[in-house]
């Protein structure tokens, strides 16, 4: 399968991906993707990453099975990938602890990172703490203060936290204005981006440090279900815990890929980031994929009760399988993810994160038809961040 | 990369620059700022102030590559309705009263959303000679440019102090009318002092191309005008002139301030 040995030298996933950036960042994303298939054939480095996945992070995560869930929706066993689990409560320190040590490797003393629900943001502060980097992290306005416990979190950890006040005030400016910083700064300073977005490296090298995900759901599926699953379930905002989960997968064509994004309140531009339905393609942050855009070419702006979601493009591995037909995308609405969340915290006695909860959301509303099949939920993160967004919109829990 | 090209107007000034022993200046203006009802009268009005060649920036939601002073020229213009459609309409009106060569400064996806087939003619139509697109790095490059070329559009990329050799290459084969030497790593805006990195980069790329080379990004006042015209054969002026149509945006006399303002920037390369 030749989608096996994607992307093209050049960074594309059939027409998707590339390298789309000012001149200036040519030369070090070129210098980055050296060092980064050097440092994956060092025996030193994989050794590194991981004795870190395992003793800091807490890898392996559980393949966990949702009995109570399971029981109460009549169909599809419902099982859960627990990447809620790891430590700083998400997926993005598999990342995190990727990019770290290859920014080591390459000499760099300062790293950046933009994040939206601020999980990102906290795993990065927290590898510059363990490494001690300077970390600098941008924030949408917006962004900050729907997820106030993290910006402190970040701070706590010693990394500075930068308000981003422009456009939507949202992820979407906060990448705009690291990659300012990084086009202003690139000889000392590694930008430690959160997904699998951005220019050529980047959509590969993050897909590949979250592989772990899908490879040891792999591994325990088989061990524990004595089967593959039938569907995999995970949410898509620039698309990382999907095509973690994904990738080991998409050569078994038994299993079907399900992305979920965020359906919002709305169809209308601007009222959610469901960026199949809505969008087409065109270049956003370095990378040609499906973008949420006006007539005019301009960016669209975007809504979701979940920060990290919210964001008017899509990695272009996530074009591509999405073109070819090989995953699926649809999306869950902010009243969908609030109601799963609920259901999943009173079943399991798992809060997730509300970006998880859209994935849950769409294995719920499934379930019920395909009793036999075997469902395996990527979930991304828990959800301490959001209890401030789950009390406003709970508010007969909240008396 | 073909270089086959007819006479276009960047090519002419240029020639006819250097005949004369003078540099070139180039003016950056964001188009619609602060309405697009003014772009026409702001180009007419560099053009009186010497500029030689104008690029006309189109704004977008997203200026990666911008400092503060043209992001928000963007957001005012995008803000007051600007579009492509209604920027091509401009031009056919500034080509009603001057020759001055107009090189379109873009981001990629306002016009890949256009599709270049018909930006390229529409464009040679209007009256616009080249293009120039900031995020769009020489490995994507090979679409645009034939359809561009095919028009007989200029098409002028950015090279950069980081570009390695093997860039700064294909830099210059794929350029055509000028190359546009980035001065420094960062953002566009003004600068107290000009970058230590233009000489540097001048050197590696003379012996790669016989194109004219202009250096950008960090020039704003008249003796940086004058430093940097030493180094290369044309100066831009960008987010001075912008931040003086943001400063003097709600005057009446604002075409006539900014050629005074030009004149004062464009005085020593007429000088010389
Ligand atoms: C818990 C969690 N899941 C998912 C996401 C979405 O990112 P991605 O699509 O890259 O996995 C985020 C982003 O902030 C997150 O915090």
């Amino acid at each position: 399968m030749t989608r096996a040995t994607l992307p093209d030298s050049l960074g594309h996933f059939g027409p998707y991906g590339g390298r789309y950036v000012p001149e200036v960042l040519m030369s070090p994303l070129e210098e980055l993707e050296e060092a980064y298939r050097a440092a994956r054939l060092d025996p030193a480095f994989e050794s590194e990453l991981r004795g870190l996945l395992h003793h800091y992070a807490g890898r392996p995560t559980a393949l966990y099975f949702a009995s109570h869930l399971t029981e109460i929706l009549k169909g599809a066993q419902i099982w859960l990938k627990r990447e809620d689990l790891l430590h700083t409560g998400a997926h993005k320190i598999n990342n995190c602890l990727g990019q770290i040590l290859l920014a080591r490797r390459m000499g760099k003393r300062r790293i950046i990172a933009e994040t939206g629900a601020g999980q990102h943001g906290v795993a990065t502060a927290t590898v510059c703490a363990l490494f001690g980097l300077e970390c600098v992290v941008y924030m949408g306005e917006e962004d900050m203060r729907r997820q106030r416990l993290n910006v402190f979190r970040m701070r706590l950890l010693g990394a500075t936290v930068t308000p981003v006040a422009n456009g939507s005030r949202t992820l979407k400016d906060a990448i705009s204005e690291a990659m300012r910083d990084w086009v202003t700064n690139v000889a000392t300073t590694h930008y430690l981006l959160g997904s699998a977005l951005g220019a050529h490296p980047y959509p590969m090298m993050v897909r590949d440090f979250h592989k772990v995900i899908g490879e040891e759901t792999r591994a325990q599926a088989l061990e524990q279900i004595g089967r593959l699953p039938d569907a995999l379930f995970a949410c898509v905002g620039g698309g990382s815990n999907a095509i973690g989960m994904f990738a080991p997968f998409v050569g078994d064509s038994s299993v079907q890929l399900i992305g979920v994004e965020a359906g919002g309140r709305g169809e209308k531009l601007g009222e959610h980031a469901a960026r199949f339905s809505g969008g087409s393609p065109g270049v956003l942050h370095g990378t040609f994929s499906y973008l949420l855009q006006d007539e005019e070419g301009q960016v669209g702006m975007t809504h979701s009760v979940s920060a990290g979601l919210d964001y008017p493009s899509i990695g272009p591995e996530h074009a591509w399988l999405h073109d070819e037909k090989r995953s699926e995308y649809t999306s869950a609405s902010d009243a969908d993810a609030l109601e799963a969340a609920k259901t999943l915290a009173q079943t399991e006695g798992i809060i997730p994160a509300l970006e998880s909860s859209h994935a849950v959301a769409e294995a719920i509303r499934r379930a019920p038809a395909q009793a036999g099949k075997v469902f395996v939920v990527n979930l991304s993160g828990r959800g301490d961040k959001d209890i401030d967004i789950y009390r406003e919109n709970m508010p007969e829990l909240d008396v | 990369m073909e270089m086959v090209q007819t006479a276009t107007r960047i090519g002419n000034l240029f020639a006819a620059r250097r005949a004369e022993g003078r540099k070139v200046f180039i003016a950056y203006l964001t188009a619609g700022d602060p309405t697009p009802a003014h772009t026409a009268s702001l180009v007419l009005a560099l053009e009186r102030g010497g500029a030689d060649l104008i690029e006309l920036g189109v704004p977008f939601s997203d200026p990666i590559a911008d400092g503060p002073v043209i992001q928000r020229a963007s957001y005012r213009a995008l803000e007051a309705g600007a579009t492509l459609a209604g920027l091509l309409e401009t031009v056919k009106e500034i080509r009603r009263h001057s020759e001055i060569p107009l090189l379109l400064f873009s981001y990629l996806n306002p016009l890949m959303r256009h599709g270049f087939g018909n930006l390229a003619r529409e464009a040679a139509e209007t009256g616009i000679d080249g293009v120039l697109l900031t995020d769009l790095s020489v490995e994507e490059a090979a679409e645009p440019v034939k359809r561009l070329r095919e028009h007989s559009l200029d098409t002028v990329f950015l090279a950069a102090p980081t570009s390695s050799e093997r860039r700064l290459r294909l830099v210059a084969e794929h350029s055509s009318g000028f190359i546009y030497l980035v001065s420094r790593t960062g953002v566009t805006g003004q600068q107290a002092s000009l970058s230590s990195a233009i000489a540097p980069l001048v050197e590696r790329i003379r012996p790669l191309t016989d194109l004219p080379l202009a250096v950008g990004f960090g020039i704003g006042r008249p003796d940086q005008v004058a430093e940097a015209a030493r180094l290369a054969d044309a100066v831009v002026v960008g987010s001075a002139i912008v931040q003086f149509v943001e400063t003097h945006g709600k005057s009446p006399d604002l075409a006539t301030e900014l050629e005074v303002f030009t004149r004062g920037l464009t005085a020593p390369l007429r000088t010389s």
